[in-house]
């Protein structure tokens, strides 16, 4: 009796729209407390307390089952907080033995939650999986099915596979569509598991139940991704489902604000995008649905925009199609026009994709895309830049690079510095003008973010510098390298760098710091010791400093000057010899035997400006054959390659001509030997030359080459890689260089900067104005190529000063003291020979200060009100409307079942369900709008048993009672 | 994919996580950490999406609670904002005019709500009739249970 009770009183909170009914005193204070704690510490505090009561009660023998259920559901809670339970998941895992729905239920919730799926745990679960999934009870196969989607791994995927297999025939559809998810799961864990089950999926794709359908669309969008050729059979069926979804030919309920099904459009359209995409017969099929789409979809609601999108990527993807392209720009260009950041930024994406069919498209939308790169909006600017990556040319590519680096200097986020570094420095190879530009724009990359940069860029830099780029001027090489050297001292003055920039820079100086003979030798090497001292250096820097100055040595001593020991110098020497790193050592050492050798012997062993020289290596190291003679004679053992050593193959393939080498005149008398620890066969191939050198003399060649792989490389295993991998491209960049270009200075930027400071007060007033003369002028002048350059005025023409500069800076040293004068006097008054594009300049760039554009913050809820409504009313049409009418063989298929009837019933039956009789207004109330916003009703409902179970929301968070969707 | 589903209060506290791809529980602290420095701080009229580590977090604010979804950058980001406002409006139906004391108290209904909308990281049904349809036959098998 007592029990009917509980019960009772639980159905009727359960009717208070299922407010906080079943659980405990306990729970409930428990969520309190941690809602009015003021701090995280206070928080910890709390939540560590009840760890320590639960792993005393949980403990206790015989625990009744749904004080359990109180109890996991706790851990639950205090593991969403962040702290450890994990002595409870043992007793989450006994209660998914149980035979009740709603243990059985909460103790997969629980385990889904705690466990990832290679826990231990996780073979106790197996078993009762496979019995729930053999149920009578389609609820229990459910919720059995979606833990397998979460906890099933690899390994366990054989044991349940078989059962959810059998479950895609299941009379109930809801478990059909989780089985498919589940499998679409198995497959992405392993895809061997299940690639044999492909004509189950396919068969899916035609099943009665949309939402089976609609899931069996994932795994095929996997299959197609993996191997498209094999699946253009099914072209045509996609294209009629679609074609029947935007018909609207699925029931009611699959509409979503009105758009018919638009989330199975979605995956359809991305279906589509593959199986069409370089296929101009399949993309023929897909053509007509398309542009019906594009008919069709609303641009008023988010989910039409979703949609529309989708189309979108989709044209880009398939062969192209005028109507359809003439379709997506229209489409394009509605989202850049709109005020919504959102829709702009899918605009911009949008852009990026269409571009790649026709870059002419960008042209129409470049102030629209100016916009977006000023915009305050992180998000927006970033997708800007990609967009601007996309879309990089010879012509435009200073600007775009000098704003890249402007963004990546003023941002913290180290992930995305990474990126735009590298996309940087993609450009700078790909485009660069000129060579110094070129090295300018290194320098600040790595200046600014030098230690996220690929190791491989540096060596890119190194490397044009030593080779240069004209083949025959050699003048020029000089002359950039001494540019690079000057540039290279100057930026040592800065108080910290990435260590990688100082590997360059150690390296530049120590191979051309002295060329020119500009700088003298004793001030180069100060300036070397400088960096160790100056800068919080590693091991690898000092590698590279001592090697410098260790050429610097041998080119002098080579010459025949001699060489005067700086102090400073002397005691970095000595460091050196007293370091850990035997490395460091050894290049000590070898400085001092240097040192003392006569000037032939130097010059043959550190030539001058040798970096490039080839050197050949004797890989067979032939010329250890004799010793190696001699001591087998002796009684040695002969060598056996690592492969046969550990009775494995390919530990190493850099290594592989002499393993064949080797092993060809071996013998293996031992079948197997003990394994080895595998660092003791891993030796870096330096290393092995290192080890060899002392037993038989070498010849000059080679002993270099190792020396100057190990000052290019210290880090012995990545010198293959850099033989082999790290070749800037210079094929089709060569050919740009080799144009007559001016050369930017460095100052650009900054520049830039002070002139937008000066204009940017009147810029508001002839914003829009001066757009439409600049638009004009563009339309004006029809050649494809200029179009780029003019999107490079615009952005350049906030800088006015840049284009200004552009003749003179070729005879100017970017070191000139007037510049600074110069460039400000240009900002203040335009010069009266720019052109048109120049005077509607500053109006389209505002460097310094976003100008925000000025609108009232609006609630975005007063919006989402706006949306809800209609929603809400076709979802009511649909509940009273039973039966939809629709004359198609689809519609057949898909016929809706008596909704109103099967609903009543259950809720007649139980008359707290979810949607109990008050709530029931979807029914019973013929006006919707009723529904949403404030409920007085509601309200005061919650309001009652709020008090009753004794929580107030505190000041602390007033929110807590406004309805989400009101 | 989704890799996971937040909801975090305006204050930053986490009214409910479901990671879809695998976190350890420090990863999980971290992320919540990072994501809610960035997405709290973001000013109304902005993108609902911010880029984080490669991948994106579609987010949408409800009264004081947001709701974060986090993708890779491929998938189509109104389409998740969608999935969430699909989320929300079931929410609603189930708790009836849901406010953020019922994803409190009752975070557990919350989520088997979640848990009929998406499956591995995927949305599973867009028909809010099938779920709820489903979720009363849950809720109906349990009160049953209890009366035995």
């Amino acid at each position: 009796m007592e029990q009917l009770k509980t019960i009772g009183r639980e159905l009727a909170m359960g009717s208070q729209g299922g407010a906080w009914a079943g659980q405990s005193k306990e729970f409930l204070d428990l969520v309190k407390s941690i809602g009015e704690a003021r701090s995280k510490a206070e928080e910890d505090r709390i939540i560590l307390l009840e760890i320590e009561t639960l792993r005393r009660r949980i403990a206790e023998p015989d625990v009744p089952r749904r004080r359990m259920k109180d109890y996991i559901i706790r851990l639950v809670y205090a593991e969403m907080l962040g702290h450890d339970a994990s002595f409870g998941y043992i007793h989450a895992v006994k209660m998914t033995h149980d035979d009740s729905l709603a243990l059985k239920r909460t103790g997969y919730l629980a385990v889904t939650l705690f466990l990832s799926d290679d826990h231990d745990l996780i073979i106790l679960i197996i078993n009762t999986i496979q019995k729930d999934l053999r149920s009578d009870n389609y609820l229990i196969v459910c919720a059995a099915l979606t833990a397998a989607c979460k906890l099933i791994n690899e390994e366990t995927i054989p044991a349940v596979l078989p059962q959810v297999v059998d479950l895609l025939a299941h009379p109930k559809e809801a478990v059909r569509k989780k089985a498919v998810m589940a499998l679409h799961r198995f497959y992405q864990r392993s895809p061997s598991s299940v690639s044999h089950l492909i004509s189950n999926f396919r068969k899916k794709l035609c099943d009665n139940d949309p939402g089976v359908m609609g899931a069996s669309l994932y795994p095929l969008f996997d299959f197609i991704t993996e191997d498209v050729n094999s699946y253009k059979d099914l072209v045509t069926s996609f294209v009629s489902v679609l074609k029947q979804v935007a018909e609207r030919k699925l029931p009611k309920t699959y509409d979503y604000h009105q758009m018919p099904a638009p989330f199975i459009q979605i995956k359809l359209l991305k279906i589509l995008a593959l199986l069409g995409s370089g296929d101009k017969q399949t993309s023929g099929h897909i053509y007509n649905v398309l542009s019906d789409i594009f008919r069709k979809c609303e641009t008023s609601s988010n989910i039409g925009n979703a949609v529309l999108y989708e189309c979108i990527c989709c044209v880009s993807s398939i062969y192209p199609n005028a109507k359809l392209m003439d379709s997506a720009i229209e489409a394009t260009s509605k989202f850049l026009k709109s005020d919504s950041h959102n829709l702009k930024y899918m605009g911009i994406d949008s852009l990026g994709r269409l571009i790649k069919i026709n870059p002419d498209i960008a042209e129409e939308h470049q102030l629209a895309v100016i916009d977006c790169l000023e915009d305050p909006d992180d998000t927006l600017k970033r997708k800007t830049f990609e967009l601007l990556y996309k879309m990089t040319k010879s012509s435009n590519v200073e600007v775009i690079v000098d704003r890249m680096i402007d963004y990546m200097i003023s941002i913290n986020d180290n992930h995305y510095k990474t990126e735009i570094a590298s996309r940087c420095v993609a450009l700078a190879e790909q485009f660069a003008p000129s060579n110094q530009w070129f090295i300018q724009t290194m320098n600040k990359v790595f200046e600014h973010a030098g230690d996220l940069v690929n190791v491989r860029v540096a060596h890119n830099l190194m490397r044009l510098i030593s080779e240069g780029f004209g083949e025959d001027d050699e003048g020029a090489d000089s002359q950039l390298r001494s540019s690079a050297v000057d540039s290279y001292l100057r930026i040592l003055g800065e108080p910290k760098l990435p260590s990688l920039f100082l590997q360059v820079i150690c390296w530049v100086l120590g191979e051309y710091g002295t060329a020119d003979g500009k700088y003298a030798v004793s001030y180069i090497i100060g300036k070397l010791c400088d960096v160790t001292e100056a800068h919080l250096c590693n091991d690898t820097v000092k590698a590279y400093a001592i090697s410098a100055i260790m050429k610097i040595c041998a080119f002098e001593i080579a010459a025949g000057r001699k060489v005067e020991m700086l102090p400073e110098c002397q005691s970095f020497i000595d460091e050196l010899s007293a370091s850990h790193s035997t490395d460091l050592q050894q290049r000590a050492y070898e400085l001092q035997a240097l040192l003392s050798l006569d000037s032939q012997a130097v010059g043959s062993v550190l030539p001058l400006d040798a970096s490039c020289e080839d050197i050949e290596v004797d890989k067979e190291l032939s010329f250890l054959n004799n010793f190696v003679q001699q001591s087998i004679e002796m009684g040695a053992n002969p060598y056996l390659p690592e492969s046969e050593q550990l009775g494995m193959s390919g530990v190493s393939n850099f290594r592989s001509p002499y393993q064949q080498e080797a092993s060809s005149h071996t013998l293996r008398f031992e079948a197997y030997e003990l394994p080895k620890p595998s660092s003791i066969p891993v030796i870096p191939q330096a290393s092995v030359l290192t080890q060899t050198r002392d037993l038989v003399p070498v010849p000059g060649t080679t002993y270099y080459r190792e020396n100057n792989l190990g000052s290019k490389l210290p880090t012995g295993p990545e010198a293959s890689s850099a033989d082999v991998g790290i070749k800037l491209r210079l094929d089709g960049v060569q050919k740009k260089w080799g144009k007559p270009t001016y050369s930017s200075s460095s100052s650009g930027a900054t520049s830039a900067e002070k002139t937008t400071n000066g204009i940017g007060a009147h810029q508001d007033g002839i914003r829009s104005q001066s757009r439409d003369t600049v638009y004009d002028s563009r339309r004006q002048q029809p050649e494809v190529s200029a179009e780029k350059q003019r999107l490079a005025a615009s952005l350049f023409s906030s800088s006015a000063s840049k284009t200004e500069k552009k003749p003179t800076s070729g005879q100017r040293m970017p070191k000139g003291s007037d510049a600074n004068a110069e460039k400000s006097s240009v900002a203040r008054s335009v010069s009266p020979g720019n052109s048109e594009v120049k005077t509607a300049a500053p109006d389209l760039l505002d460097f310094g200060e976003p100008v925000p554009i000025s609108a009232p913050t609006i609630d975005p809820f007063k919006e989402l009100e706006g949306l809800i409504g209609p929603a809400q009313a076709v979802i009511d049409n649909s509940i009273t409307t039973s039966g939809v009418q629709a004359p198609d063989l689809m519609a057949t298929l898909y016929m809706d079942t008596p909704p109103s009837g099967s609903r009543s019933s259950s809720s007649g039956l139980v008359s707290e369900g979810v949607y109990s009789t008050d709530k029931g207004s979807h029914t019973a109330k013929p006006t919707p709008a009723v529904k949403k916003g404030p409920n007085l009703q509601d309200a005061l409902g919650k309001d009652a048993t709020v008090r009753q179970v004794g929580v107030t929301p505190t000041g602390n968070n007033p929110n807590l009672f406004r309805d989400l969707l009101g | 994919m989704i890799h996971f589903v937040l909801l975090l209060s305006r204050q930053g506290k986490v009214r409910l996580t479901k990671w879809y791809s695998p976190y350890s529980q420090k990863e999980r602290t971290k992320v919540i950490h990072e994501l809610s420095g960035l997405i709290l701080a973001r000013a109304p009229k902005l993108c609902n999406f911010v880029e984080w580590r490669g991948y994106k977090v579609v987010y949408r604010r409800y009264a004081s609670l947001y709701f974060c979804m986090c993708i890779d950058a491929d998938d189509n980001e109104l389409e998740i904002l969608e999935i969430i406002h699909h989320f929300v409006e079931i929410l609603d139906r189930y708790f009836g005019s849901v406010c953020e004391l019922d994803l409190i108290f009752n975070f557990h209904k919350a989520y088997y709500v979640l848990d009929e909308i998406l499956i591995a990281g995927e949305l599973q049904e867009s028909s809010k009739k099938t779920v709820a349809r489903l979720i009363t036959a849950q809720l109906v098998e349990t009160a049953l249970m209890f009366n035995l």
